[in-house]
């Protein structure tokens, strides 16, 4: 089994023009993964599965994240007149990292084998943002099994999968709006009964006890 | 057994028994009647998840429901007349059934089989989930369970034959089949934008009754 860094030696090799890197996974775990572009990641996917030593012919399971906008806060040195004279004060500078949306993909080799070949090896595609730039292309044509699984990722994630055969909501119904999935999904407020409310049904419960008794007075 | 004219009418079982010792059989049109009715409710052919399994389990030889009269599942709801919602009830799938539940024939019953059914389960803070079928079509026995074992559906099934049986014919308790002002059809709900609408039946979901939360409020200071 290659590590992901000599898949990347081997991506960029073999398809020069692609842009791959490699996203460290800090865990124990170690399980690296590798993001590529939207642009060439059908040249990669493609090369992925046919390339003789990788042969990564089946993808086990494709999914969504969801990265919200985040405030991140700097801490920068300045330096700075302070009562005439010059000093170096640390100032946090706060901005806000816009958020975007990933497609992250688990690919083995059924040809290798489970022993010769362990593990998956992750691809990631990462979108512009979270409202308007959220096409990726699909790699359905590649891997056949993905096809429900984009879709699914399609419905509760919102990204736009192009190139996708049949790109359809599959939980949720045709007319629904939102993005189940996204961290910043508000559900129905449907918890006006509850028999044994705990935790955040029990203050939900109690908002809707609180309104409906503001309706009755 | 029941109250009002059906329970007034209906026969002592000591002199019942006394006068079938003399040869003489004495019942009343209510007894007959209900005695039909409760003896020949079918099923329809309906499962959603896990309890179907166990729905199906009960109907095969070794727990038998036939034995009550629920003979063969019916695969048309024009033919069946007991609809076991044996599973999870998506939003999606929520029309269909209340669907389904108009289309049946009068009388008609609802068993809601399993923690799913009933309030959604373990998926109720899930955001595809009904939180209980109850919201949109009456139920007349809930089963518990996750899922309810085949002797919990044989309950049900003993428990909705008794309620069969004690129904009045006449009277403020009498089945909605034998009331012409009753409401027979469901409205089947919409598929929003953002959840089902109305997300409640409020006719057959009154629940919570906004006088009883103002009173809980206050007892609970």
């Amino acid at each position: 089994m290659k590590s992901a860094k000599e898949i990347l030696m081997a991506i960029q090799s073999a398809l020069p023009g692609a842009q791959v890197e490699v996203v460290l996974n800090p865990s124990p775990s170690g399980q690296h993964s590798l993001r590529i572009d939207p642009a060439s990641a059908l040249a990669v996917a493609v090369f992925l599965r046919e390339d003789s030593e990788l042969a990564l012919d089946y993808c086990s399971n494709a999914t969504g994240v969801d990265w919200p906008d985040k405030e991140v806060a700097e801490k920068v040195k300045v330096a700075k007149v302070v009562e005439g004279v010059e000093q170096v004060v640390e100032e946090t500078i706060k901005h806000v990292e816009p958020g975007y949306l990933e497609a992250v993909y688990h690919l083995f080799s059924m040809k290798k084998g489970p022993v010769n070949e362990p593990g998956p090896v992750v691809l990631r595609m990462r979108t512009v943002n979270r409202t308007d730039q959220v096409k990726l292309p699909s790699l359905t044509p590649v891997w056949r099994s993905v096809e429900f699984q984009e879709r699914e990722i399609f419905d509760l994630f919102g990204i736009v999968f192009t190139g996708h055969p049949d790109l359809r909501r599959i939980l949720m119904w045709d007319e629904f709006e939102d993005h189940p999935m996204r961290r910043d999904y508000v559900d129905p407020d449907d918890y006006e009964y509850e028999p044994t409310p705990h935790d955040e049904v029990l203050k939900r419960a109690e908002e809707q006890k609180a309104k409906a008794a503001e309706v009755t007075q | 057994m029941g109250s009002g004219i059906g329970a007034a009418m209906a026969v002592k079982p000591d002199l019942k028994i006394e006068l079938g010792k003399q040869g003489v059989f004495v019942t009343t049109i209510s007894d007959l009647y209900n005695w039909g009715r409760k003896n020949s409710v079918w099923p329809m052919q309906f499962g959603l998840a896990c309890c179907a399994i166990e729905m199906i389990a009960t109907t095969m030889a070794r727990y038998d429901l036939a034995r009550f009269g629920a003979e063969v599942f019916r695969p048309s709801p024009r033919q069946a007349d007991l609809m076991i919602i044996s599973g999870t009830v998506t939003k999606k799938m929520a029309p269909q059934v209340v669907r389904l539940y108009n289309q049946m024939a009068e009388p008609k019953y609802v068993i809601a089989m399993g923690a799913c059914a009933i309030s959604g389960g373990p998926f109720k803070q899930g955001y595809n989930v009904l939180k209980g079928i109850d919201r949109y079509i009456p139920v007349d026995v809930h089963i518990p369970g996750c899922p309810p074992r085949p002797e919990a559906l044989i309950h049900a099934f003993m428990t909705l034959q008794a309620k069969i049986d004690e129904q009045p014919l006449t009277g403020s308790e009498r089945p909605r089949h034998l009331d012409a002002e009753a409401q027979g059809e469901f409205p089947i709900p919409v598929q929003g934008a953002h959840d089902l609408e109305p997300p409640v039946n409020r006719l057959v979901w009154p629940l919570p009754a906004p006088a009883v939360i103002g009173t809980d409020a206050e007892n609970c200071g």
